[in-house]
């Protein structure tokens, strides 16, 4: 069995009488990308916290490392890279001081941080910015700048709370091609998201949370064939008909869902579904048939979407 | 790492980063004391001088002067404890990012400490030696009421910074700064003795902490000049500042450590 960085047992986190984070259960095991999925406000950045030493345990028992975070946070960190949801890059200092005063929050000598800022700014594409202020820089490029800063004590462990979020999808990208070439370099990561592609990009493994609630684990593979079949059929209707076109759905698909604006219907034979709605004379303004994701199976853990 | 080498590296950091920002603090911690030294000092202190009101064994801008140094550390020790850590905790919350490395908040706290403590110095001493220039001051026991000034700042920063960690909004900081440190600036007994004050006020000013501040320095500075200052023992300006600082640091670390540690 391989082994697990961070083991947590019935971790629970409160607000007053808010319940963040629910008695959940997990193990993240070494060298694979773990992934957090679940809506806002579902307990993953309250998880992340609790991981990364900067918020107490209410409840139930974590090791990282084997460390209990609440005896020694100082320890875990040290082994930690912390990208968080918000970039809270210094703005005052330029790229590479950035990263410098973090080598030397984590102990390290100049002679050992000059060389790493180097491999790190080639690394985020920012060796040309290497002498910039931080602010003019783009979302992207702060984004990629965080991401440097975290790897600088060269971590065991790298948690990313919603690396790509409010980025475009050509920085999106450029941000997964360099999170896919650290996990291939045998990191481990924690990822949160609300975007299912991401996770279905870049996690080996995750776990869905809903109202700080796992509410499935599983590989993205295994979640999607649990629970959601293989294609899905969306429909879309002219004003007023889709309610008519939805009382004669029933038996052409394992399940259906009604949107507001679309109906989407899970089978395991798309073509076979769409003679059916043929038959039973449903004219849809525009049907769409595309595999399954992990939006549809959230979808059906929670009966609700993920971006609201 | 001892919580001194951690808070060490905190504080260079800070002069990192003043290396880019100095030049937007030289108006404020340097040029505006001298005007005040100049306007304040030399050029109503003709008047004073020459007209009957002052009957003191020194001349109006040397009083004047000994009183600015602790003024000045009182500004900018406000100054340290207000805006940086509003910018840390809500503007642009890097001490968020701080306390994901092995750094925590007491770290953050003592190193924003020793770092401003340094800036006092460098800031308080330039004043001292311009004071000499303009002829009002000495410089040997000038440079040591640097000492008072600097421990006058200190207090301001961490009681100031234990306030600012309460505060949720900004805005609140130019409330501050109007209604508490302007006018302690004005009536602690930097520009007249207290005793030009209202009877009824004296007993509020012997309270304020920059009063305390500028008494301390004043001793300091003016070895000697007994008429332009209170017979308080020194002491109790020392024990005063002290307390403020140390519940001011112990205050300040609780409260970041809640605000950023939920």
């Amino acid at each position: 069995m391989t082994e697990s960085l961070v083991t947590a047992r019935g971790l629970t986190k409160r607000f007053g009488d808010f319940t963040a984070v629910d008695a959940i259960d997990f193990d993240i095991p070494k060298g694979k990308a773990f992934g957090f999925l679940g809506p806002n406000g579902a307990g993953k950045t309250s998880t992340m916290k609790m991981i990364t030493t900067v918020s107490p345990i209410t409840e139930g028992k974590m090791t990282v490392f084997g460390i209990d975070p609440m005896v020694d946070g100082r320890s875990i960190r040290k082994r930690l890279g912390v990208v968080p949801q918000e970039d809270n890059l210094d703005l005052e200092l330029t790229v590479a001081e950035n990263l410098y005063i973090y080598g030397r929050y984590h102990d390290m000598k100049k002679s050992e941080i000059n060389p790493r800022i180097d491999d790190l700014l080639e690394f985020a594409q920012l060796s040309d910015r290497r002498n910039s202020q931080v602010e003019p820089l783009s979302g992207g490029m702060k984004r990629r700048l965080t991401i440097a800063r975290a790897l600088i004590n060269d971590p065991d462990l790298i948690i990313l709370d919603e690396p790509t979020t409010g980025l475009d999808p050509q920085a999106r990208h450029l941000l997964w091609d360099r999170l896919y070439r650290l996990k291939q370099g045998g990191a481990t990561l924690i990822i949160t998201t609300h975007y299912m592609d991401e996770a279905e990009q870049l996690c080996d493994r995750l776990v869905v949370m809903d109202q700080g609630k796992i509410v499935a684990e599983g590989s993205p593979r295994d979640l999607i064939q649990q629970y959601a079949p293989r294609e899905v059929v969306e429909l879309r209707f002219h004003d007023g008909q889709k309610d008519d076109a939805v009382l004669k759905l029933d038996g052409l698909s394992h399940r259906s869902e009604i949107l507001a604006d679309r109906v989407l219907l899970y089978t395991d034979d798309a073509d076979a579904t769409q003679d059916g709605l043929h038959q039973r004379g449903i004219n849809p303004e525009q049907v769409l048939v595309r595999r399954s994701t992990l939006e549809d199976v959230f979808l059906r853990l929670t009966g609700r979407g993920l971006v609201d | 790492m001892t919580t001194l080498s951690r808070s060490l590296r905190y504080a260079e950091s800070e002069v990192i980063a003043y290396r880019r920002t100095w030049r937007g603090t030289v108006i404020t911690s340097f040029v505006n004391p001298v005007f005040f030294l100049a306007a304040m000092g030399a050029g109503l202190g003709t008047m004073v001088d020459g007209g009957t009101g002052w009957n003191f064994s020194v001349p109006f801008i040397t009083f004047v002067a000994s009183g600015l140094i602790a003024a000045n550390g009182m500004q900018n020790g406000a100054g340290d404890g207000s805006f940086p850590v509003m910018a840390g905790v809500i503007w642009r919350k890097n001490f968020f990012g701080t306390i994901t490395t092995p750094l925590g908040p007491t770290d953050i706290i003592w190193g924003r400490l020793i770092w401003g403590i340094g800036r006092l110095f460098f800031t308080l001493l330039v004043f001292a030696v311009i004071s000499y220039f303009f002829g009002a001051l000495e410089l040997g026991p000038a440079t040591l009421a640097v000492f008072p000034g600097v421990l006058t700042g200190v207090a301001f920063t961490a009681v100031i910074t234990a306030w600012t960690l309460t505060q949720t909004d900004g805005r609140s900081l130019s409330t501050l700064f109007r209604f508490a440190i302007v006018p302690l600036f004005l009536f602690s007994g930097t520009f007249f003795p207290i005793s030009g004050l209202p009877d009824w006020l004296q007993p509020v000013a012997y309270v304020t902490p920059l009063f305390h501040g500028v008494e301390l320095t004043r001793k300091v500075a003016l070895p000697g000049a007994t008429d332009v200052v209170t017979s308080i023992p020194v002491w109790i300006h020392i024990v005063y500042l002290g307390a403020m600082t140390a519940i001011g640091i112990y205050l300040s670390i609780r409260l970041l450590d809640k605000r950023i540690r939920p």
